[in-house]
């Protein structure tokens, strides 16, 4: 039986190592990657290779991806696609549809498809929002009070949203939906590992939130068994255990630089004015209220832990910035 | 050079008195120095920071406890040594100092960590939430609780919440409506004793003789409380009065006869609570009785 595998968003970093660790499979005879962009192994060198990765330049927001599919015999979808940050020349217009346009093209695109069998759906803790008046534990089943209102988060709430009505439209094919807490690994590169590299972190003054970070490689590990095995649902993926913001800085060896409320959302707005930072308001209350989920059932279920703790990713994190704390490395 | 004679004798050095005592503590706060400055520590999932709660938050409190308020504790063998149990209390005193004693009580006595439910309130306001967390506490929701409970912790409630701390002061150790009982369908559900508990002393540290509703709606609070010495004398006013406290641990009121599907049954939940709230309201004045004067060296 052949068995054929198409990755969004290949030219990110994540995409492509799941890419590389798909084409490595023998019992997987094709993989396909696509992007709006080339994956910059084959720009320049650097970066991940793709193994035998067949790239295909499309952008999602266009109907051209349902040809890639109809042509190629797809059978599992790993849908990688979703975009953090808004990019300097698009602004958070084109971002908002590059996720949720994009995503309703790609499974509107499976939803005829005869030969899609199992979809795999990146998504992202943020959806939980944060907020002073909701437990401290997310599990999935939980409504949370005071959803996202804006920015990436929102657009996944949209994303899943389009993900459930897919689901049950196709009960034939097997969901898989993955909430990731945010990437942490010597080779991502997100707001949030940006923000650990300056020299100095601004911080919401009171507050001192709780992270959870999830390593590269079990995002990828978790990815690999999704794409190639069947586990309908939606799970959270994350590192045992959380960091507090104040303990990371310290790992990090950087000054913190308190700030009330009010004067942390104006300088984050200004950085982002000026393109040093990504800021958005879902921020604010993430450094604020923080936020950490259960992964019992992933666990349950794939009978694996991730291999790193939360603390673990984040000193592999530091390691590969050479970054360490004050009075030299610790043990 | 002397010659050691027969009657001398080689200790080691680390039985000598001023090695074991000086070096050692010293090496141990420069090593508490080192694990806080390098962030290598550990917190739960909730953010309890277990050692700065013990060795710099309680160390606060503790000349509170032990010479301010000098609090006695009685039946604390009604504590379970390990397992989840979920402690209820009397809740009064117009600033929740009551919960302190409380987690000194059972950190130092029963050494038990408690881990309290909190008003969404606090974790709204900066500081005070990220104090509440690191020492333990989270937010009094269904999820948390039962979370915790599972965990085998030993979980606090004060079922009156703000009604019972910012209650005045004729109405003092009078306790007040216990809201849905959801702590009650929380142990049932989880199968732990609920372990009734009566403080008293907290009545008199701050004794609320009137309450300025619109300055407090105003800023968002609860109650601001008008005290003899508050607001007439300033931040001085915020000095509780020295009332001397007793902490009593009653019976444990075992759940784990009951289903947990039982938790959902309104009717047994309502009846369960009425029962803490009466055991509570008696070891109250029980306890009232025996402590006598609420200032004991003057009155």
């Amino acid at each position: 039986m052949t068995h054929t595998v198409l990755v969004t968003g290949v030219s990110r970093h994540i995409g492509a190592r799941v890419a590389s660790v798909l084409s490595a499979d023998p019992d997987i005879s094709r993989v396909i990657g696509v992007d709006t962009v080339p994956p910059p192994s084959l720009t320049r060198d650097g970066g991940v290779s793709l193994g035998r990765t067949e790239f295909v330049r499309v952008d999602l927001r266009s109907p051209d991806i349902a040809q890639v599919i109809a042509a190629a015999d797809i059978g599992t979808v790993v849908h990688m696609s979703l975009v953090s940050a808004p990019s300097r020349s698009g602004g958070r217009a084109a971002m908002k549809e590059h996720n949720v346009i994009g995503t309703m093209q790609l499974l509107g695109a499976c939803q005829r498809s005869a030969t899609v069998r199992r979809v795999v759906v990146r998504s992202t803790t943020a959806v939980y929002g944060s907020s002073p008046r909701d437990p401290a534990v997310f599990t999935e089943d939980l409504e949370p009070h005071d959803g996202p209102s804006h920015g990436y988060a929102k657009d996944a709430v949209e994303v899943e949203g389009y993900v459930r009505g897919f689901a049950r439209r196709r009960p034939d094919v097997t969901v898989s939906l993955l909430r990731f807490a945010n990437f942490m690994g010597p080779g991502v590169d997100s707001p949030l590992t940006r923000y650990f590299t300056q020299p100095v972190l601004p911080t919401v003054l009171g507050f001192d939130p709780r992270l959870q970070f999830v390593h590269e490689d079990d995002a990828v590990e978790v990815l690999r068994r999704m794409a190639t095995e069947d586990h309908p649902g939606t799970y959270n993926v994350a590192g045992v255990g959380v960091l507090l913001l104040s303990q990371c800085a310290r790992r990090a060896g950087r000054p913190s630089l308190p700030l009330p409320a009010p004067a942390f959302k104006t300088l984050g707005s200004a950085a982002r004015g000026l393109g040093l930072v990504e800021y958005s308001p879902e921020q604010l209350r993430l450094m604020s209220h923080g936020r950490a989920v259960d992964t019992s059932r992933l666990a349950d279920e794939l009978g694996w832990r991730p291999k790193f703790t939360t603390a673990a990713a984040f000193d592999d994190f530091l390691r590969s910035r050479r970054l360490h704390p004050v009075g030299g490395v610790r043990h | 050079m002397s010659v050691p004679d027969e009657d001398a004798r080689v200790i080691p050095i680390s039985a000598a008195p001023s090695y074991t005592d000086e070096p050692e503590s010293l090496a141990r706060l420069l090593a508490f120095v080192r694990r806080r400055i390098t962030g290598d520590y550990e917190v739960d999932e909730f953010g309890y920071d277990a050692e700065l709660t013990d060795k710099v938050v309680l160390e606060l409190i503790r000349p509170l406890y032990h010479h301010w308020f000098r609090v006695e504790t009685a039946e604390l063998k009604n504590i379970p040594e390990e397992g989840g149990a979920l402690v209820v209390a009397n809740h009064s005193g117009t600033l929740p100092v009551d919960a302190l004693m409380l987690q000194v009580a059972l950190h130092d006595e029963a050494g038990r960590a408690l881990r309290l439910l909190g008003a969404d309130l606090v974790y709204q306001l900066p500081l005070l939430s990220h104090l509440s967390r690191k020492t333990g506490h989270t937010l009094a929701c269904r999820e948390d609780a039962d979370r915790l409970l599972r965990k085998g912790e030993l979980v606090g409630v004060f079922p009156e919440g703000f009604k019972g701390v910012g209650k005045p002061f004729s109405e003092r150790y009078k306790l007040q409506r216990f809201g849905r009982g959801g702590f009650v369908a929380s142990a049932i559900r989880a199968g732990v004793p609920i372990v009734p508990t009566a403080i008293v002393g907290a009545e008199e540290i701050y004794p609320k003789l009137g309450d300025l509703k619109f300055l407090a709606r105003l800023l968002g609070l609860p109650y601001l409380p008008i005290t003899p010495f508050f607001p007439l004398l300033g931040p001085l006013g915020l000095v509780p009065l020295p009332s001397k406290w007793m902490i009593e641990f009653g019976e444990p009121i075992r759940t784990d006869d009951y289903d947990p599907s039982a938790a959902d049954d309104p009717m047994l939940v309502f009846n369960l609570t009425d029962h803490v709230r009466e055991v509570i309201q008696q070891l109250l004045n029980e306890l009232r009785l025996r402590r006598g004067h609420a200032f004991p060296p003057f009155l």
